[in-house]
């Protein structure tokens, strides 16, 4: 286990105008963790992930993250085309629509094989090989491999859009509410893939989610945001079992049981 | 290290914002030690605050004020603001929970709950699994189970993967929330006999225990958390 | 200046003005400086419609000169009537010499196809392109094709590969066959088949290449590397075919197929036909000649 850390946010603020997106968050992501960002519809949590994913510019603060050749990089001081390559390599983005991170005019292969492409493997078999190995990493038998994604469920899609961002071993993965529009047994289904396969490769995750439950069952850490601010943070069981902020308690005691 | 664990003036209270931010005080001045090799009982009533002590031991729960010393690796952690990085290292390596209820996760079998602590810790799976199955066996649960995901199980059968899981590791501490509750007289006797079986590979245990028969055979010592109760001035 | 009476007299040599002219020789001359990469031009209305190689024409326009020899070609033919009216068009407007034959051309206007016969220094071929941007038919959102080929994110391309392979068992891309230029720009060649793709590779000849509709402008300078793209176990491979010109006996040659009859006869013969007649002349034959056919009667 390494001792420094991931990705290092300090102080980052959006503002759209005079609105707040989310200000002043500051935390530390270690290699292997999964960190949930919860709150309701509004509070900052997306707008925070996309500007750590560096799809947003932050109005201020910093974030460094440690290169595999462990320098570490401002990623708002990097060149686009550097950003570029990260997001394609050491990086995965999940969406939550999976049209949106999904090429859904080509084949199931050619979308997992893409980023493999993208970095200069020139290999037909070899591509078409490791594609058929991550399908079936994410439950997708090796006949769809020359379908369409247009041709698949909403949960296998979604799952072929994970297995498209693990291909080159990302160590950070962004996930944007990844189980979102799908159905509560294929969401379970999906959940307990993702788990798998964040523990198997050791994967650091943040996750944006209003679902508790998923929080609970993916994460380590928690933030609980409410109008672009932090207003609990800490270990995910602890704030789920012992919520101390007022709206924490709120969104805890809104739910059933997690 | 002979004491691997002391906790010290611990305090908790919840406050109830939904409610009017009411505090309900629910522990204070908590002092107490647990020596290597033996197990220490919570005792007191429903409601007297064992689980949420055990819970805070954990870092499951926030501690409010004091300090909860452990060992972990030769080094002395404060559990009490200890970063969440730290807590989970500590769950890692130093402290193992067998929890009132298990929590189980769709899909994972019952052989795999109970390996996975060994496996976090990089015992290679087929080693975790030997020693899940020799546990379960032990535990008298039926081997057609294993390869289920538990949620399905009776609240027994739920229990005995619970213990299993939280007793596979050698964690040199070691905390049990009513670890028999559900529990038949074959099962418990299991239980108390890999209770003894960890105090004499030096575990520090804290537990708590409804059941007195349970009780008598594995406390060394009892702690009265109704000595802790919030608001009382120690004496 | 004494201008011929005619019904375009009105119209500046080679029916451009010298301003349009200078800023499309700009848009050239910066095309040429980055090989492969589609310089944006402002785009002229010209007298025949878009598809017609308006792109093309405007280009052979601003760099023609009354000494010029120009050749005009559409898939390889000299005499069909688009290849006719552009030669026509320029003919009365420029009033330059034309010729059918490849290597006494000095500016050659093509939509489709490279000559047979190899391009020498000093010659200029001139392509009709219809939709320059290879990366297109995946990535819809013109600034982001832009940013790819800035940043030389050219994965894509391959995935255009991977998916005809995946489906017809090799790469069926069989014109408009992706290069990559000077090791830097993936370009689009133009509807050519993929056959003319090595005639690309170190020519002596300049290439350019306008888009008319789509208000690009592209180059290859002489002597440039010009790569088709492919996979390590599925090499670039061009046609082949299994018989010879049927007309002047060519092989190693793009051949087009002739239907001769609605009883389901055909041949294949010369694509270029300029290279076919001048075969001819010189005493080539196919097993369909006339004369063959004749004596064989
Ligand atoms: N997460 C929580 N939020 C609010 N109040 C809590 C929470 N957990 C425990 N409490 C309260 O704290 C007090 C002590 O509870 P705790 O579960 O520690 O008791 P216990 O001694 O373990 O009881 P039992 O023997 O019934 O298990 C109770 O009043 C309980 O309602
Ligand atoms: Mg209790
Ligand atoms: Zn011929």
């Amino acid at each position: 286990m390494t001792d420094e850390p991931l990705l290092r946010v300090t102080a980052l603020s959006k503002y759209y105008g005079s609105r707040i997106g989310c200000e002043d968050i500051s935390f530390d992501l270690w290699p292997g963790e999964v960190l949930a960002i919860v709150g309701e519809s509004g509070s900052g949590k997306t707008t925070l992930l996309n500007c750590l994913a560096t799809r947003l510019l932050p109005t201020s603060g910093t974030a460094s993250y440690r290169m595999r050749d462990g320098q570490w990089r401002d990623l708002y001081r990097m060149s686009e085309a550097e950003r570029r390559f990260l997001m394609r390599t050491d990086w995965g983005f999940v969406h939550q629509n999976p049209a949106d991170g999904l090429r859904m005019t080509v084949s199931a292969g050619a979308n997992v094989g893409e980023r493999l492409m993208a970095v200069g493997d020139r290999h037909y078999g070899n591509i078409r090989s490791t594609a058929v190995d991550w399908l079936s990493r994410v439950e997708i038998g090796e006949e769809r491999i020359d379908d369409e994604p247009r041709a698949f469920s909403g949960g296998m899609r979604q799952r072929l859009q994970i297995a498209r961002n693990l291909v080159t071993g990302p160590r950070l993965v962004f996930m944007d509410e990844p189980t979102g529009g799908l159905d509560v047994s294929v969401q379970a289904r999906l959940l307990d893939l993702l788990r798998g396969l964040v523990t198997d490769l050791g994967l650091a995750a943040i996750v944006v989610t209003h679902d508790l439950a998923v929080a609970r069952l993916l994460s380590q850490r928690m933030m609980v945001m409410k109008n672009g601010h932090v207003v609990e943070a800490g270990l995910t069981d602890r704030v789920l079992d012992d919520p101390r902020a007022p709206y924490t308690q709120l969104l805890v005691s809104s739910i059933l049981q997690v | 290290m002979a004491t691997p664990l002391i906790v010290s003036e611990v305090a908790k209270a919840f406050t109830m914002h939904l409610r009017d931010g009411i505090r309900l005080p629910v522990v204070s001045n908590v002092s107490f030690s647990v020596r290597a090799g033996e197990c220490a009982v919570l005792g007191g009533p429903s409601g007297a605050g064992k689980s949420s002590i055990l819970k805070m031991v954990y870092g499951n729960y926030g501690v409010d004020q004091g300090q909860i010393i452990v060992d972990h690796h030769g080094q002395l952690v404060d559990l009490a603001t200890a970063n969440p990085r730290t807590v989970l290292a500590v769950r890692r390596d130093t402290i193992g929970y067998v929890s009132q209820f298990l929590r189980t996760v769709p899909r994972v079998s019952a052989l795999d709950v109970v390996a996975e602590p060994l496996v976090a810790r990089g015992v290679a799976r087929d080693e975790a699994h030997a020693r899940a199955a020799e546990l379960l066996g032990r535990l008298n649960l039926p081997e057609r189970l294993w390869s289920l995901p538990p949620a399905t199980f009776s609240g027994g059968e739920q229990q005995r993967v619970n213990i299993a899981r939280g007793f596979i590791t050698d964690h040199p501490v070691l905390l049990l929330d009513e670890p028999t509750a559900s529990l038949d007289a074959t099962n418990r006797e299991v239980v108390i006999s890999l209770i003894e079986e960890k105090k004499l590979k030096g575990v520090a245990l804290l537990g708590i225990f409804h059941d007195a028969d349970v009780r008598e055979a594995v406390a060394d010592r009892i702690v009265d958390v109704t000595e802790f109760a919030a608001g009382k001035i120690a004496a | 200046m004494s201008t011929p009476a005619t019904d375009i007299a009105t119209y500046n040599f080679a029916y451009l003005d010298e301003q349009t002219k200078r800023m499309i020789r700009r848009a050239i001359l910066k095309g040429i400086a980055i090989p492969g990469y589609q310089v944006p031009f402002a785009s002229r209305e010209m007298p025949m419609p878009y598809g017609w190689g308006t792109g093309g024409v405007q280009v052979t326009a601003a760099i023609i000169g009354p000494d010029d020899v120009l050749k005009v070609i559409d898939q390889g033919a000299d005499d069909t009537t688009n290849a006719v009216s552009i030669r026509a068009f320029f003919q009365k407007v420029a009033d330059v010499a034309v010729t059918t034959e490849t290597a006494k051309a000095t500016i050659i206007q093509t939509r489709h196809r490279i000559p047979e016969h190899p391009l020498t220094g000093g010659q200029t071929l001139v392509y009709q392109v219809p939709i320059p941007e290879p990366l297109r038919f995946l990535e819809p959102r013109e600034t982001e094709t832009r940013k790819m080929h800035a940043l030389e994110e050219y994965g894509l391309m391959h995935v255009k590969l991977y998916e005809d392979i995946a489906r017809h068992g090799r790469i069926a891309t069989t014109y408009a066959y992706p290069v990559k230029v000077e090791g830097r720009y993936v370009m689009d060649p133009s509807p050519t088949p993929k056959f003319d793709n090595p005639k690309m590779h170190m020519s002596p000849a300049l290439q350019l290449f306008g888009a008319g509709r789509e208000k690009r402008i592209y180059a290859v300078p002489p002597f440039t590397k010009v790569v088709s793209l492919d996979f390590e176990d599925h090499p670039f491979e061009i046609q082949t075919f299994d018989q010879p010109c049927a007309l002047c006996g060519a092989e190693q040659v793009y051949l087009d197929e002739v239907i001769l009859d609605d009883k389901g006869g055909h041949m294949f013969v010369c694509s270029d036909t300029d290279h076919c007649e001048t075969r001819q002349a010189c005493g080539h034959r196919g097993h369909l000649s006339p004369d063959i056919l004749e004596t064989a009667r």
